[in-house]
């Protein structure tokens, strides 16, 4: 029998082992030489995690109590890895893209980044787990005091083993703040382990089978009791067990951990999903046979759960016995490792964090380093974990078997499973219904089994576990409701899950989900279908990017956080400083930060720098709202800039006007100038010649004086009109309105214009009718009359030239219209006749400047009247409009 | 041998004056109001001047230029111009059509006669 001393050095040069290769493992890594550290092998290696000192040393000891009852546990896992493509990958895949640290992550980020469920669920891993740290530290200090001569306290050997644990965990364990990064040391180094432990094991039943018996058939030959074999197989208890040790593999903090947030890569799953069951059957195999020594070889007080140390220190060999011990001590120290970090990770990012954000709440940028921060919480955590693990060690003194302990562990972690189903499957699946599935489950968890393993010594008493609480037999914790289970391990699943299930589907069915609750719904459960082209979700308003590098670098480090920073910034086509505060930023940073503090740490400091905390509904509408307002605000644009363009045609119109004012203005001008020089070169020319002339007959220069008479009042004229035209165009000009005799005027109008008609040899068709009492200016109306008429006289043309006037009357409006009989005017050319200085053709009137049409017009529209162009009448046919004169009218 | 000048104008008065300017100083004067008629006239009488106005009923004096220069026998006739539109266009479009002389309205008389000796080359 190998030494006190022996056990302690070899147990000391095994640590070291392990140190070595933990650190020979993390540094590869670093350098990016992952070789075989990242592969499928070591993945299913360290998924042995599984197989505890519990199976390890406990295996046995069920088998040698239940005989079969051990394989059950076994088999559990070897179908949730044989079915791996309905749960794990989805696990896996949807751990990967979230970035999530541990299955109270998992919970939190899919029941709408939830606090609450996080801290729930971290609460009750730990409660769930620490009686199986406490059974490890027992299962270790056993180990110890069995090779103890000298009667070492088991206490103090587990104290020592729980700091050793610790000082690992924390060394390898919390290297990185990103906690969904892989930790390559403790994998690798927990894959050693699972080769030691099957060795170990292995060896020891070899031993067995072929060292104590001869061979498998003689082994079994000794089995001292039949009955063992021939339990129940699939009865409720194995069923239960088959149940519970699926759920294990998935549920348990540290198998999540090693399965789903170690995973690297999908495809290793796939290998594991038979390696991992071969690597189950081979540690089962000798399970038996090393029992049946036990049984049959050893004294009938010896412990069961010793039995792998004991059979081959009872058959004398040393050194195998010191190799199952390593063996035992490997199983039960990765447990302890594995289970601290996923515990210490749950409890820091779900427990301390928020409370931690929530006292620095108003400045998280600011409140010092939160990576320090995250690395001691971690590290306190699981020095506390460790602490409470050999605390429940002490106060339980290692009464209970091994194997309830596992068991009781295993339904308070399955009380998870329906609320990952739900989570994985079922969108309807709310935060509130897994919230109390959870704690429902739970409660009836620790009611039914929890504490009455404790058989009185807890919470509840004797006498309340076997006759109810208050004498109430229907409460009585194993026997609820009067329901009869031979098993309380059977009785205690029944009633949790089914409680469980019932409170998740009903609660979910009646509350509603936030927002978020259903995107996060959404992109678990159908984590297969949108991979590809991600929905940018625009839940986040960015926050400024200088404010989220400072808090990615305070958690990421600055190096990561610059990496990730100038790759997004690239993405957005910039190639240099810092990316825009884009939605895929803010999703981009809250996942990274996922990866180090928790979805629901990362959402709430995320949002915070955003400037609003979680996104709720109103939020989303308020969102909505904005956009509407958005919408409205962008057709508030199109509208001002339909109204700019029209502005902008009307301008155009406008300038195109001015400039053909303009040029009207020079035409005028100039028209002035060829008016005013035509008479002016006959009054010069004839003063000349009248000044020079000394032999002109008297009656020639009389004439030629008369011409410059004429010429002198044509000018006048001329100035008379240009005069007019002004006035009239600003209002200034003195227009009254009298009553006036309309055919007094026409009759004044046709005298004078008789001789014109006369020498033009025009005939006036013309019926005097009644008169009308028009309201004009007796000057003005004579004149727009005179000037009409002597047009007719000079453009019409017609063959033989015809002047009609006519008078007509509808109501209080009169009209006067003057036609010649000529070809008219061209359609084009009808409105210019109203304009200064238009003439129609090269035709030198005198006497007229081209003003008489537009003055008229002035005229009649002073007189409330008008001056038009009937574009049917015969010839050119102007239109005199007038109102009669009314009395009523004009006196007020 | 008496120098014939057609004047081509519709201001009777312009006409009047000019047409006793020059016939005091000897030359042969006909008149014609209208542009369209002008060619004809010219190709009657073939004068040895023509005083164009520009503003014509009918066919502007710039047209019936054009005309005159393009008509075999009469297209060497000189050409004086006189416009009441003093605008350098219009200047240029006259000698760009072949005007000899371009006066604008009013005129001197004395210069009025001494081109007209120029044009018809009694004086040089």
């Amino acid at each position: 029998m190998p030494s006190w001393n022996t056990i302690v050095i070899t147990s000391l040069l095994y640590v070291a082992l392990l140190f070595c290769v933990a650190f020979w493992a993390e540094q590869r890594a670093k350098r990016g030489q992952f070789g075989w550290i990242r592969t499928p092998w070591v993945y299913t290696l360290s998924l042995s995690v599984y197989c505890t000192a519990w199976t390890y040393y406990g295996g046995v000891g069920s088998a040698a109590r239940s005989g079969l009852e051990f394989a059950a546990i076994y088999l559990g896992p070897t179908l949730t890895f044989l079915g791996w493509w309905l749960v794990l990958r989805k696990l896996v895949r949807i751990s990967n893209e979230q970035r999530t640290t541990s299955v109270a992550d998992l919970l939190s980020s899919r029941y709408g980044k939830s606090t609450s469920i996080g801290v729930v669920v971290t609460l009750i891993a730990v409660l769930a787990s620490t009686p199986y740290i406490a059974l490890q530290l027992q299962s270790l200090s056993l180990s110890f005091a069995l090779f103890s001569d000298v009667g070492t306290q088991p206490a103090q050997t587990a104290f020592w083993i729980a700091c050793g644990l610790a000082a690992f965990t924390i060394l390898f364990g919390t290297r990185h703040v990103d906690a969904n990064e892989q930790h390559y040391g403790v994998v690798t180094a927990i894959a050693l382990e699972a080769v030691v432990k099957l060795v170990a094991l292995t060896s020891v039943g070899l031993f067995v089978v072929f060292g104590i018996a001869d061979g498998p058939t003689d082994i079994f030959a000794r089995m001292p009791d039949p009955e063992l074999l021939s339990a129940e197989v699939f009865g409720p208890r194995w069923v239960t067990l088959l149940f519970l040790s699926a759920t294990a593999v998935i549920c348990l903090p540290r198998m999540f951990q090693v399965a789903v947030v170690e995973n690297v890569d999908e495809r290793h799953l796939a290998t594991a999903s038979w390696a991992f069951p071969f690597y189950v059957f081979l540690i089962s195999l000798f399970v038996l046979p090393i029992a049946i020594a036990g049984m049959t070889g050893l004294p009938s007080d010896a412990n069961p759960d010793l039995y792998v140390l004991t059979v081959p220190l009872g058959a004398g060999n040393g050194s195998l016995a010191l190799l199952a011990f390593l063996g035992g001590f490997s199983a039960a120290t990765s447990m302890v490792i594995v289970a601290a970090i996923a515990l210490s990770t749950m409890v820091s990012n779900h427990i301390i964090m928020p409370l931690w954000l929530r006292s620095a709440k108003k400045s998280p940028t600011a409140s010092g380093d939160v990576r320090h921060m995250l690395l001691f919480s971690r590290r306190a955590s699981i020095i506390g974990i460790l602490a409470l693990g050999y605390i429940y060690f002490r106060f339980t003194g290692g009464s209970t078997a091994l194997a309830s302990i596992g068991l009781i562990a295993f339904l308070g972690v399955a009380q998870l499973l329906p609320s990952i189903i739900g989570a994985l499957y079922w969108r309807g699946a709310t935060r509130t219904g897994a919230i109390t599935a959870v704690i429902a489950g739970f409660a009836v968890w620790a009611y039914t089994l929890f504490i009455p393993s404790f058989d009185g010594a807890f919470l509840l008493p004797p006498e309340v576990i076997s006759n109810g609480p208050w004498g109430i037999s229907l409460l009585r914790p194993q026997q609820l409701f009067g329901s009869e289970f031979a098993d309380p391990l059977v009785h205690a699943t029944v009633w949790s899950m089914t409680v469980n299930i019932t409170a998740l589907v009903a609660v979910s069915l009646l509350s509603q989900p936030s927002a978020l609750e259903q995107l996060q719904a959404k992109l678990f459960v159908d984590v297969f279908n949108i991979t590809a082209d991600r929905p940018a979700i625009a839940l986040q308003r960015a926050a400024k990017s200088e404010d989220l590098f400072e808090l990615a670098q305070r958690i990421l480090g600055r190096e990561t956080s610059w990496r990730m920073f100038t790759d997004i910034a690239r993405s957005q086509g910039k190639h240099s400083g810092l990316p825009d505060p884009t939605a895929e930023l803010t999703e981009r940073l809250e996942r990274a930060l996922a990866g180090a503090i928790g979805s629901a740490s990362a959402h709430a400091m995320v949002s915070q720098i955003g400037g609003h905390g979680t996104v709720s509904v109103s939020e989303l509408m308020r969102m909505a709202d904005e956009t509407a307002q958005i919408i409205e605000y962008s057709n508030r644009i199109e509208e001002k800039s339909r109204e700019l363009q029209e502005t902008a045609s009307q301008l155009r119109h406008a300038n195109a006007r001015l400039h053909e004012i303009a040029e009207q203005k020079d035409a005028f001008l100039s028209q002035i100038s060829h008016e005013l020089r035509t008479p002016m070169t006959s009054v010069r020319s004839f003063a000349e010649i009248l000044r020079d002339g000394d032999d002109l007959e008297p009656e020639q220069a009389r004439r030629f004086v008369s011409i410059i008479h004429e010429e002198a009042q044509r000018l006048t004229r001329l100035l008379d009109e240009i005069l007019d035209v002004s006035v009239l165009e600003n209002g200034k000009a003195q227009i009254e309105k009298v009553p006036v005799s309309l055919n007094a005027s026409i009759e004044q109008a046709l005298a004078a214009t008789e001789p014109l008609m006369r020498r033009a040899g025009v005939q006036l068709i013309h019926a005097s009718g009644p008169d009308i009492t028009v309201s004009a200016d007796r000057d003005r109306l004579a004149q727009v009359l005179i000037n009409v008429l002597s047009n007719a006289v000079k453009y019409g043309r017609g063959q033989p030239p015809a002047i009609i006037v006519q008078v007509s009357r509808d109501r209080d409006q009169v009209q006067v219209t003057v036609a010649d009989n000529g070809p008219g005017i061209a359609p084009d050319d009808q409105e210019k006749v109203f304009e200064k200085f238009t003439r129609l053709q090269h035709q030198t009137l005198a006497g007229s400047a081209g003003l008489g049409l537009p003055i008229s017009r002035e005229i009649m529209r002073n007189l409330d009247g008008d001056l038009t162009l009937d574009p049917n009448g015969p010839g050119a046919s102007f239109r005199i409009t007038l109102k009669t004169y009314d009395e009523n009218n004009h006196t007020l | 041998m008496v120098k014939r000048i057609l004047i081509v104008e519709d201001e009777a008065n312009i006409v009047e004056s000019l047409a006793f300017l020059l016939r005091r100083d000897g030359f042969d004067v006909s008149t014609i109001p209208d542009g369209a008629r002008a060619l004809a006239e010219a190709e009657r009488i073939t004068p040895d001047l023509m005083i164009l106005d520009v503003m014509l009923p009918n066919l502007s004096g710039f047209d019936v230029l054009r005309d005159l220069r393009t008509h075999g026998a009469l297209g060497t006739t000189p050409v004086m111009m006189l416009t009441a539109k003093g605008q350098t266009r219009d200047r240029d479009q006259a000698e760009q059509l072949g005007a000899d002389l371009f006066m604008t309205k009013p005129f001197s008389n004395a210069e009025i006669i001494a081109q007209a000796r120029r044009l018809t080359g009694l004086t040089p």
